[in-house]
């Protein structure tokens, strides 16, 4: 047992903060650490950045693109990443589709969409909730008729992340209503500039589209469009859930949070001293960030089990549930840092190029928005009790 | 980064748990602590034999050569059989202090009897109205010629009526609470104007209240260097706390395996109580309590043998805060999950439950750790961010 990163990795490490120190761009990481909106082409610029190095699929296997990273490497590129404020990468191609196509889809599948994600052509997005779906994903009721060499889907989606950028969707829908829900559900690849298909933004309590709904009317997709078996898309849909789980976990960009909380807070004046000095507000910090210290050590023990060739233990269960806690901790402390200067909303403030008045000092502005935006935490992913009901019953057979 | 045992702590572990589940029962336990036995004398001779008192000495000084991860591997066998010795007392507190900071010929004398476990010994360093503030010492080490007359009490020694001997941290320069002027001694059990009161803690340890009321002790009494004692006592006692992490997360291990067996056994209303959701997730919040807590024993483990002294204090204090903290909720959800049983003294559950509440209190709870934590140094900061710049109201 050796807890310090081998030389290798450590040199690793050097490698990848020289590559980014030298090819991010200083706008782009302003943005990320100050906490402004960013649009789909901030995305797919450092994307296009990453694909060019050939960093930006690390996970994939080495014949389709990826890396070959170890599981260590691919956290240190994360770490490394988040540090410099680099944007996240948008996971719907790189770690969600992408793998499924990998794991399950044909030839041509792989051949048509493994190098438009890598090269970013394709935004994808997700359509998994409905509205009468959303914990309990398979009862889901959009239905795909198989007519010909074509499946005419009709339904509606929701909590449809960036949708409204998106040029390709993969979906869960029904195809079956015989046997168990799960039995008669197939994963389908769906053009959004098909005929038929409405997006439909969804403001969320801060004032941010960010979500969508989609409404499917007789859209038509070609049968090869269908991943796997007909009816056998739970298998891909569960594949999806447990890929890329110390990603979820989000430890690097906590830490990079972490470091801005207290710089915040040893701004801030309260009684004529740092709110950093003040025991309670530094008894929350201390708090979280030793919350934040296990957890990374539990990411790395996943890594490092994900290494050794042996399946992830109950560690890897709890990284969602503890990763979400600790950064809705995060904005919350961010919020209660800055005092009343949380409450003025300037949603202007949060774009790039505001040059207007801030009231207060001006990195208080999105504060309050990202609190609010990430109760969403908790809830997305499955939400945090669907990882404890999963807990309970796979790890601790109840 | 590497989290895998090596194939000697592999056996090392497993030869402890066989030992261990083989002599020691919760029985016995119940028994001693009925009895007010501070210890098993049979059970600490085949510690001995087995090696086991040898695990963190190095081969030179007759042990095994272990490091922290060997001194958390046995921590956590002795912690879920609920184990009554004195290893912590006499191996890692007293004995890490003679090993680290004893002269050659003091050690020669002490580590083969440590080892072999002829001989008890005790460290006698916390004081009243110190509360967690580990670096208060006002006992007073007078000189008188060559010799030292020790003047002062020493409060909550682990152990203490079963030591042959006492390590005594006392102030031969400066004031309590300066870093600088404290010096270690090995005082005899038996020594005269040596007083002492003995009481059992609520889990059943037995600790002693020492009074030094003129006690005299020779130059050869004194271990490592006059009035530099502090940063070995600092040294020592994180090894201590690592320790005790360690024997946490050895019991919250057994506790919560407890719990998710008798939530499948019980029945209520026609049914495991393990079928009804709220009980479920405290389970699985019990766990991830439980693994947080292992990651960082594990991280304290591996650092306490660090020549970056920051990093470590930094380390052993936040392992010390998020044991304390997983150890009050894992032991208060085991108590809850259980019902009534969970109340008595009948069940082991209730002996894990204040064990882990002791174990939060020593050498500092959770609450006092995150001070600790919040008020040190960083070390090598990782982050490599701006610092956001503050404008005020542009008008």
């Amino acid at each position: 047992m050796d807890l310090n990163y081998t030389k290798e990795e450590t040199a690793f490490r050097g490698e990848v903060r020289e590559f980014i120190r030298g090819h991010l761009p200083g706008d782009l990481s302003r943005k990320v650490l100050e906490h402004k909106r960013l649009g789909k082409e901030d995305y797919v610029r450092w994307q296009k950045i990453l694909f060019e190095k050939g960093w930006l699929a690390a996970g994939w296997p080495v014949e389709y693109g990826g890396t070959g990273w170890s599981a260590i490497q691919r956290f240190i590129f994360e770490d490394e990443s988040a540090a410099a404020g680099a944007p996240r990468l948008t996971p719907f191609g790189l770690h969600m589709v992408g793998p499924v196509i990998i794991a399950f889809g044909t030839d041509h599948q792989k051949k048509q969409y493994l190098p438009r994600i890598l090269s970013s052509e394709d935004w994808w997005c997700q359509g998994y909730s409905e509205p009468g779906s959303g914990s309990d994903l398979a009862s889901l009721k959009t239905r795909a008729e198989r007519k010909g060499d074509k499946y005419i889907v009709n339904g509606q989606k929701t909590w449809n992340t960036h949708g409204q950028w998106a040029d390709m969707c993969f979906c869960l829908v029904r195809t079956s209503s015989e046997g168990k829900k799960q039995d008669g559900i197939s994963f389908l690849l769906i053009d959004m500039h098909s005929p038929g298909i409405t997006v439909r933004p969804i403001i969320t309590l801060e004032g941010e589209h960010e979500v969508n709904e989609i409404w499917f009317e007789n859209v038509e997709v070609p049968v090869q469009n269908l991943v796997g078996d007909e009816n056998r898309g739970w298998t891909c849909a569960k594949f999806l859930l447990s890929h890329e789980r110390t990603g979820i976990a989000g430890v690097g960009a906590s830490k990079r949070e972490l470091h801005y909380l207290k710089h915040i807070a040893t701004q801030e004046q309260e009684g004529g001293k740092p709110l950093m000095e003040d025991p309670l507000f530094r008894d929350r910090v201390a708090k979280v960030e030793i919350d934040l210290m296990a957890l990374e050590i539990t990411c790395l023990r996943v890594a490092s089990a994900d290494r050794d060739g042996k399946a992830p233990g109950p560690e890897a269960s709890i990284l969602k549930i503890k990763g979400t806690e600790i950064q809705q901790e995060l904005t919350e402390l961010m919020m209660d840092a800055v005092g009343p200067y949380a409450l003025p909303h300037l949603p202007m403030a949060w774009g790039d190029h505001w040059i207007g008045a801030h009231v207060g000092p001006d990195y208080a502005a999105p504060l309050a928005a990202r609190y609010f935006n990430y109760r969403k935490t908790t809830i997305y992913g499955g939400s945090n009790e669907i990882q404890r009901n999963i807990i309970a019953q796979m790890v601790l057979g109840l | 980064m590497d989290f895998s045992l090596t194939e000697e702590q592999t056996m090392l572990k497993d030869s402890v748990n066989r030992f261990l589940g083989k002599n020691f029962s919760f029985e016995q336990r119940r028994k001693m602590l009925a009895d007010r036995q501070p210890m098993s004398t049979q059970l600490w001779q085949g510690l001995a034999e087995l090696g086991v008192l040898g695990v963190p000495f190095s081969p030179e000084d007759g042990g095994y050569g272990g490091g922290g991860v060997e001194t958390m591997l046995v921590m956590e066998a002795l912690g879920c059989n609920l184990t009554l010795e004195p290893y912590l007392a006499t191996v890692v507190l007293a004995g890490g202090c003679v090993a680290r900071g004893a002269a050659d010929w003091q050690k020669k004398i002490l580590l083969p009897k440590i080892i072999d476990g002829s001989m008890i010994l005790a460290f006698a360093h916390s004081e009243p109205n110190a509360r967690f503030d580990l670096g208060h010492v006002g006992t007073r080490a007078t000189r008188d010629g060559n010799n030292f007359v020790l003047e002062g009490e020493k409060t909550l020694v682990l152990h203490g009526s079963v030591a042959d001997k006492f390590i005594v941290s006392a102030r031969t320069a400066g004031d309590p609470g300066d870093a600088r002027g404290v010096t270690l001694f090995i005082v005899e059990a038996d020594e005269e104007n040596l007083g002492g009161q003995e009481y059992p803690l609520f889990e059943g340890t037995r600790a002693l209240d020492l009074q030094l009321a003129g006690v005299k002790v020779g130059p050869e009494s004194v271990v490592g260097t006059l009035d530099q004692a502090m940063p070995l006592i600092d040294t020592v006692l994180d090894r201590a706390m690592a320790a005790l992490c360690a024997e946490a997360v050895g019991i919250m291990d057994a506790l919560h395996a407890t719990t998710v067996d008798y939530l499948k056994t019980r029945q209520q209303f026609g049914q495991p109580i393990g079928r009804f959701q709220a009980l479920q997730h405290r389970a699985v919040d019990m766990l991830v309590q439980l693994e947080q807590a292992r990651s960082m024993a594990l991280l304290a483990a591996s650092k306490v043998d660090s020549s970056d002294v920051s990093e470590r204090r930094r380390v052993v204090a936040a392992a010390k805060e998020m044991t304390g903290r997983a150890g009050r909720y894992v032991g208060q959800q085991a108590i809850q999950l259980h019902g009534g049983m969970g109340m008595t003294d009948e069940l082991n559950v209730s002996h894990y439950f204040k064990r882990l509440t002791a174990i939060d209190v020593l050498f500092g709870n959770a609450a006092s750790q995150r001070t600790r934590f919040a008020t040190m140094k960083e070390s090598g900061a990782t982050a490599q961010m701006k610092p956001p710049r503050k404008s005020w109201v542009k008008i």
